[in-house]
């Protein structure tokens, strides 16, 4: 397993869920800083992947979810190597945006992307991202693609503070790409160059159902098993989990799965009560087995409203490492209510991990509720009766 | 391992009882603490340890069980550990076709019948040691957890059975003892799972069930912990012994009091 070096963090040694090579247990008083052998400095190079922070409490590698308010609420971040998903909301307008922000963090960070989706053809899905808000001193540092390079310059300069080092940088409004956590204007597309310039796959499903199966049938769906075979292949042709010493991969796969569960990906959970319960819990199985063995996050937005038998949802939670549920106020009766008249929905935290630990950090905010104005996505709180006066 | 809980059950690691099956249950709230408990119990009792992991990595027990003064690398390596990693050998028997009987081989057919190469494999990693010496104390054998492999499409008898035939190998016949978690799922009418449930609840010698508390969250009590102890052997009259406790997690321990005696209170 490599590790993750964090100085003082207090814990005694701390790791990662990611298999790139031999198993190193890093111990919080190692020097950080490129070494001059560079055969096994894994460390040291996965500390300056673009786009991801340890997390404070325990040394896990993150990355953004897309949007800083999220990030806050789960502890920091998505941890790398594992599942969030996403509860759609009614009519799935909510939860399309918050995996348009999870692709287009990918993109700013220079991640590669495998999109999945049974509606969109991936390509489309692309062109629809949200832009990032830059200030323009910074763009042309993003243009030489310098992420890497400002991380390394920050890790010297804080040589005396070195603890601060860690803490979240929080800026409000407009940021530099070298941080972690962009907001994004949903009113203007992402621009092409980005685009063009990103990597990714995409995999829709309606395409590739034709192809014959190299695999026994078991009781999984056949949208389902050709997934799994896509997203297992792009992680081993493309180094992700380490099994390949030719490719040098340092970077993070970001997995979007879109509407998992419905209809379109051939799974009948959605149609009838007793439909085969066992084929998306297999396929979260198997794809979390992939995640926890290679550097990759995944975000799947799945329906849960329209799952029949309600013990689906349950395993399919446990199943999960992370689970955000959504639900917005279009038609139903609190569009009308006056507490929640300046908000667009709710928010619920179902389940964070506790990965590496017997505790973890959750927020002493329950009640979350979201608005999307002109251009941001805004999350706030109640805490005790008040109204809501709590900017996360 | 959490002292104040080894108080709670009157064991201490020198003075482990033999041939038991333990139920961990939890219902709205994460019951794995109880699992990296007895983990770290059972390996300071220097017995040998068969770990079906079937829903975390190797690394997060090891991480926490150094929290808690037990080496699972160390356990590993000098054979007194066993680990099955569900999630990183689920890749390997999905994706390619495995020459040997692989224990998660339900995970490839259609319609498994039975977790019998499961079972195989636990005999072979709970045997005993044939050259004369007893280098470790008792087996014990620790599943995390049930629910799971019925999500991955056994049904609640086929793993009831599984259940029933490590109990015969493991407790009757090696004088072992079973650990196992299953997630109670409330009002789900998760049918399956309610079977599985009760039907080790009855089979169990020592039965313990954390239940988030029914007020909602609370920051420094975290759950509430049912103990029952049960001789599902001898029917009794009397009636089995219960506790209840209230706990908090906190980083390298759990700390335990009598409801509504949480020290924030007091």
């Amino acid at each position: 397993m490599a590790a993750v070096a964090t100085c003082g963090t207090g814990a005694g040694s701390t790791g990662s869920m990611v298999a790139a090579g031999g198993k190193n247990n890093v111990t919080s008083f190692q020097r950080r800083g490129p070494r001059a052998s560079g055969s096994d400095s894994s460390y040291s190079r996965l500390v300056s992947i673009a786009g991801t922070r340890p997390s404070v409490r325990n040394g896990q590698l993150l990355v953004s979810t897309g949007l800083p308010a999220l990030d806050q609420l789960l502890g920091g971040g998505l941890a790398v190597g594992t599942v969030l998903l996403i509860e759609e909301d009614k009519y799935n307008i909510y939860s399309s945006l918050l995996f348009k922000y999870f692709l287009a963090e990918g993109i700013i960070n220079g991640h590669t992307l495998l999109v999945a989706s049974a509606k969109e053809d991936p390509a489309d899905i692309l062109q629809e991202l949200p832009a990032p808000l830059l200030d323009d001193n910074v763009k042309k540092d993003f243009d030489e693609d310098a992420c890497n390079h400002k991380t390394a310059e920050s890790n010297i300069k804080m040589k005396i503070a070195w603890r601060y080092q860690l803490l979240p940088k929080m800026e409000a409004g407009p940021v530099s790409s070298s941080r972690f956590g962009h907001y994004y204007d949903a009113s203007k597309k992402m621009p092409q160059e980005l685009i063009e310039a990103s990597k990714w796959h995409g995999f829709f499903s309606p395409e590739k159902s034709s192809s014959t199966l190299n695999i026994e049938p078991c009781s999984l769906t056949h949208g389902y098993i050709k997934l799994l075979q896509f997203i297992q292949n792009i992680i081993y042709e493309e180094g992700f989990d380490g099994s390949n010493p030719q490719k040098k991969q340092k970077n993070i796969l970001r997995i979007g799965i879109q509407n998992l569960g419905s209809p379109l990906w051939g799974d009948d959970i959605c149609c009838t009560e007793n439909g085969n319960s066992h084929s998306l819990t297999k396929f979260l199985y198997v794809l979390r087995g992939l995640l926890r063995t290679s550097l990759s996050a995944c975000m799947i937005t799945m329906p849960t409203h329209l799952i029949q038998n309600k013990a689906i949802i349950s395993r399919v939670t446990n199943l999960s490492d992370t689970v955000v549920g959504l639900e917005s106020f279009i038609g139903s009766e609190r569009e009308t209510n006056p507490l929640y008249k300046d908000y667009h929905g709710l928010i619920h935290i179902r389940q964070i991990p506790r990965l590496n630990n017997l505790i973890y950090d959750v927020s002493d905010v329950k009640d979350l509720a979201f608005k999307l104005k002109k251009k941001l996505f805004t999350i706030e709180g109640w805490r005790g009766r008040s109204f809501p006066n709590l900017k996360i | 391992m959490f002292p104040e809980l080894n108080n709670l059950l009157n064991t201490t690691p020198d003075r482990a009882e033999q041939g038991k099956l333990t139920l961990l249950c939890d219902a709205n709230t994460d019951g794995s603490f109880l699992v990296h408990h007895f983990l770290s119990f059972y390996l300071k009792a220097n017995c040998k340890v068969c770990f079906v992991a079937l829903i975390q990595s190797f690394s997060h027990y090891n991480i926490v069980g150094q929290k808690l003064g037990v080496s699972l690398t160390v356990a590993r390596e000098c054979g007194q550990l066993v680990f099955l990693e569900g999630l990183k050998s689920s890749v390997d028997v999905f994706f390619r076709a495995q020459a040997e009987p692989h224990p998660l081989q339900f995970l490839r057919e259609a319609n498994a019948e039975n977790l019998q190469p499961l079972y195989e494999f636990v005999r072979e990693a709970l045997k005993p040691v044939d050259d004369g010496e007893a280098a470790w104390r008792c087996p014990v054998l620790l599943v995390d957890d049930l629910s799971v492999l019925l999500s991955l499409g056994m049904g609640a008898v086929a793993v009831l059975d599984f259940i029933h035939y490590c109990r015969a190998t493991v407790c009757w016949e090696r004088k072992g003892n079973i650990v196992a978690l299953v997630h109670d799922s409330g009002d789900t009418e998760d049918e399956e799972n309610n079977i599985l449930l009760n039907g080790l609840s009855h089979q169990s010698h020592l039965i313990l069930r954390a239940e988030g508390l029914p007020t909602g969250f609370c920051r420094d009590v975290h759950g509430q912990l049912r103990i029952l102890w049960r001789t599902p052997s001898q029917p009794t009259t009397q009636r089995d012994r219960s506790l209840t406790y209230q706990y908090k997690i906190q980083d390298k321990s759990v700390s335990f009091f009598a409801k509504g005696m949480s020290p924030a209170v007091l």
